[in-house]
This record gives C-alpha cells, sequence and structure tokens, in this order.
C-alpha cells in the first residue's frame, strides 16, 4: 500500500489558516504560538505556547487546529500540546501578524517599555501618538483599552508580555 | 501518601497551597462582576481574576500529573478541612449575599488584592529557582501576567489612601488592619515547610514575609502611613486545614453544578 509522504511545510501551511478564533486576521502562526511541528508517518504532533494560562480560547485553538490538519488526508492522528516552556512573549509575534492586528483595529503590542514599566503605542487608525490608556485590562486577557485623542476612535491594543528579571 | 518519599510529599503540598491561594482569591475576585465601582473595574478585575484562575489551572494540572486526580476534582471536590488556602484568602468581601443585597468592602478588596499579589509576585520570584523543574518554568509565565495584576491593585492603593478623602482613608485602615490580622497565613507553608526549604523548592516563611515588608514599606511611607506592619494569624493556618465557616459557603456555591453531575464534561 502506498501512502502519501507528509511533510512539515505541508502542515505550516494549514497552520496559517487557523486563525486566533476573537481575531480573523492573525493566524496562530502570526501569533508565535507555534512553538513546534513534527511529522511521523502520518501522525502530526503540534507543540504550542499559551499567550495567556487562563485564556479560554486554548481549547478552541486545539481543536481549530486539530479540525486543519485533519483536512489532509495522508494525516491519521494530530496531537496538540500547549507546553509549560518556554513562555510566551509578545516579541513572538511575526510583521505579519502586527499587520493583521492592526487591520483589525488593534494596536500591536511595543517591543520594549520604559524604564518605569509604562510603554506607549500609536493609534492603529491614524497613527496618531496622541493617545490616553483608559483600562490596561481589556475584553480579553491579552488587550488593553485606549482612546485616541486625534481621530476619537476608541481602540484596543495587544499587552507587552516581556520576561521580566 | 504513607509510602511516598517525602520530597514528592512536600512538592504535592507547595503546589496545593499556590492552586488553592489563587483559586479561592480568584473565586471572590469573581464576586465582584456587575458590583465593581465602575464598569473599567470591572472589566479589570474580572480579567484579573480570569488571569488567576488560570494559574489555579495549571497548578491542579501539576498535581494531576503528579497522580492527584484532574483539576475539576481537585478544584470542585475537596472538602474544607482538605484546602491548604490560607484564611484570608477566604474571607467574604462583605455582608450580604451576591445575588441579593451584597453589601461589599472595595476597601477590604483593594487591601487583601494588594497585600496579597504583592506576596504572590514574591513568591513566584522564589519560584524561578525551584528545584522542581515543572514549577519553575509555570513560574515565569505567572510572574508575566502577575506584573499587570501588582501595577492595578498597588495604584488602587496609593490613590484611595492619597486622596485625602476622609471616608476613604479611613476605610482603607480599617482595610488594613483587618487583613493583616490574617495576613501571616499567605506566608505559612505549613506543616512540611522546613522540607520545602531543605529541597530547594522555595524560600523560607521568614524570608518571603522580610522581603514583602520591603517591597511595602515604600508605599505605606508614600501615602503616609507609619510603617509599622506586623501580621498574625488570628484565625488560624489554612496550610493546615483550619478554616473558616466562609470557605465552606462559597465552595457550596461554587461546586453547585459541578456536584448535580459529576460525570459531565466542562
Amino acid at each position: 500500500m502506498s501512502t502519501v509522504q507528509l511533510n512539515t511545510e505541508e502542515i505550516y501551511k494549514l497552520l496559517e489558516d487557523v486563525k486566533d478564533p476573537e481575531i480573523d486576521t492573525v493566524s496562530i502562526l502570526d501569533l508565535g504560538m507555534v512553538e513546534d511541528v513534527t511529522v511521523s508517518g502520518q501522525n502530526v504532533s503540534v507543540k504550542m505556547l499559551p499567550t495567556f494560562l487562563g485564556c479560554p480560547a486554548l481549547s478552541i485553538i486545539q481543536k481549530n487546529v486539530e479540525t486543519a490538519l485533519r483536512q489532509l488526508p495522508a494525516v491519521k492522528n494530530v496531537s496538540v500540546e500547549f507546553l509549560r516552556s518556554p513562555s510566551w512573549t509578545s516579541d513572538r509575534i511575526t510583521e505579519k501578524g502586527k499587520a493583521g492586528l492592526k487591520v483589525f483595529g488593534i494596536s500591536p503590542p511595543p517591543r520594549q517599555m520604559k524604564s518605569d514599566g509604562s510603554w506607549h503605542v500609536d493609534c492603529p487608525y491614524c497613527e496618531s501618538t496622541y493617545v490616553t490608556m483608559e483600562n490596561i485590562f481589556g475584553p480579553t486577557a491579552c488587550r488593553s483599552i485606549l482612546y485616541c485623542k486625534a481621530c476619537k476612535n476608541p481602540f484596543e491594543a495587544m499587552k507587552p508580555m516581556i520576561k521580566i528579571i | 501518601m504513607k509510602n511516598e518519599s517525602l520530597k514528592n510529599i512536600a512538592i504535592k503540598e507547595l503546589l496545593l497551597q499556590l492552586a488553592d491561594d489563587d483559586f479561592i482569591h480568584s473565586y471572590r475576585g469573581a464576586e465582584w462582576l456587575g458590583l465593581a465601582p465602575h464598569i473599567e473595574e470591572d472589566v479589570a478585575s474580572a480579567s484579573i481574576s480570569q488571569d488567576t484562575m488560570g494559574h489555579a489551572a495549571i497548578y491542579y494540572k501539576l498535581l494531576d500529573e503528579l497522580g492527584e486526580g484532574d483539576a475539576d476534582k481537585l478544584a470542585h471536590d475537596r472538602p474544607a478541612k482538605e484546602r491548604r488556602n490560607a484564611i484570608i484568602l477566604e474571607l467574604v468581601n462583605g455582608p450580604g449575599y451576591y445575588m441579593k443585597d451584597p453589601d461589599y468592602d472595595w476597601a477590604f478588596a483593594v487591601v487583601r488584592n494588594y497585600f496579597y499579589t504583592q506576596a504572590k509576585a514574591i513568591k513566584v520570584q522564589s519560584l524561578h529557582s525551584c528545584s522542581y523543574e515543572p514549577l519553575a518554568e509555570v513560574a515565569q509565565k505567572v510572574q508575566m501576567e502577575l506584573y499587570y495584576h501588582l501595577m492595578h491593585w498597588k495604584t488602587w492603593f496609593v490613590q484611595l489612601l492619597g486622596s485625602g478623602h476622609e471616608e476613604a482613608v479611613l476605610r482603607m485602615k480599617a482595610a488594613i488592619g483587618k487583613t493583616m490580622q490574617d495576613f501571616a497565613g499567605v506566608f505559612s507553608l505549613g506543616q512540611y515547610g522546613e522540607e520545602m526549604v531543605e529541597l530547594g523548592l522555595i524560600e523560607g516563611e521568614a524570608d518571603l514575609k522580610k522581603k514583602w515588608i520591603e517591597a511595602i514599606t515604600p508605599i505605606f511611607e508614600s501615602v503616609g502611613l507609619a510603617a509599622t506592619i506586623e501580621i498574625g494569624m488570628a484565625r488560624g493556618d489554612g496550610r493546615n486545614g483550619q478554616h473558616t465557616e466562609d470557605l465552606e459557603k462559597a465552595l457550596e456555591t461554587l461546586s453547585e453544578v459541578y456536584a448535580t453531575d459529576r460525570a459531565a464534561s466542562w
């Protein structure tokens, strides 16, 4: 019996279609959630990093990954595992991911915080720097709520998650 | 646990303490939903409670890996006397009931949340060098999320005490007095505390407490409070199973759904 050989490239291609359940312009790859993909025969193992430990979307993402990969006839088993280490940090978001966030109206997280622990983001709509933080916490664990004083739009920003030593 | 090594027992005890603390803390935080002082705070405290429940869940998961049963069972199906959380975290938010006339005390919430979050940050920092590798790994992630929680509660604490508003200051001082009476329970490591330290799992109670006092003293001073910080365990040590009726009632409420059908999937 001949079997079709699977390769990891194909798998990554399918993972590009697995979007964040709450932000449909950004894939889990763009978010930097996928740490490793291994293919062994017809079995695929995907190792992922949770963005936030209490994120209720994790089980949905897991299911969506399984569904996406099972589309390939050559795939028999899919295992998705969330790793404890390394920790997901917001600098894992790719440039494509940042652009996708902006399309959705979410400012990407800054790479660095200032020495006093504060950070700055610009308005995703008009690029103005004249913004105020309304709430560090937002509709999901990973987002904050801001307001642009220039274009008068409220907007969200992804929280920086940076290793603090 | 008779035939288990002391090391295993100490690891499980520590994980239970960490998990149960975050679990009941998150529950009390979630009880503010819809009742917080303003809408932004409702969003913030709900988000913090969700993170904190995630922390409890990951500690329960580590316990599951050590054969203690799954997270749902650990969270819902253990009587009060088996819980290891510190007593200060189980006390009600105030008189009344969530669904009927809740007369909750925001000053107490702010003080308890700030004190606990600062204490948790110090413990989690200590766990970075935990000799039990899975716990050291989890601690890295928890600490990143905790950064925002601590910033949030510290801001409330400083703003209410520095407001110059008489009622705010009076209520905050009363809440500080109330919280301190039982706060030493957060630092207690229970009956296996010495083993935990010897095995390199976490620093000792005295060291953790000292670091906590060092962290909060400048904040106390910044709002003009004399920084004599004396904490006790007026109602007993939750690490050894001593608890109040408040915990029993909370467990009864939160496990109501679980108890109706234990086999249901969540």
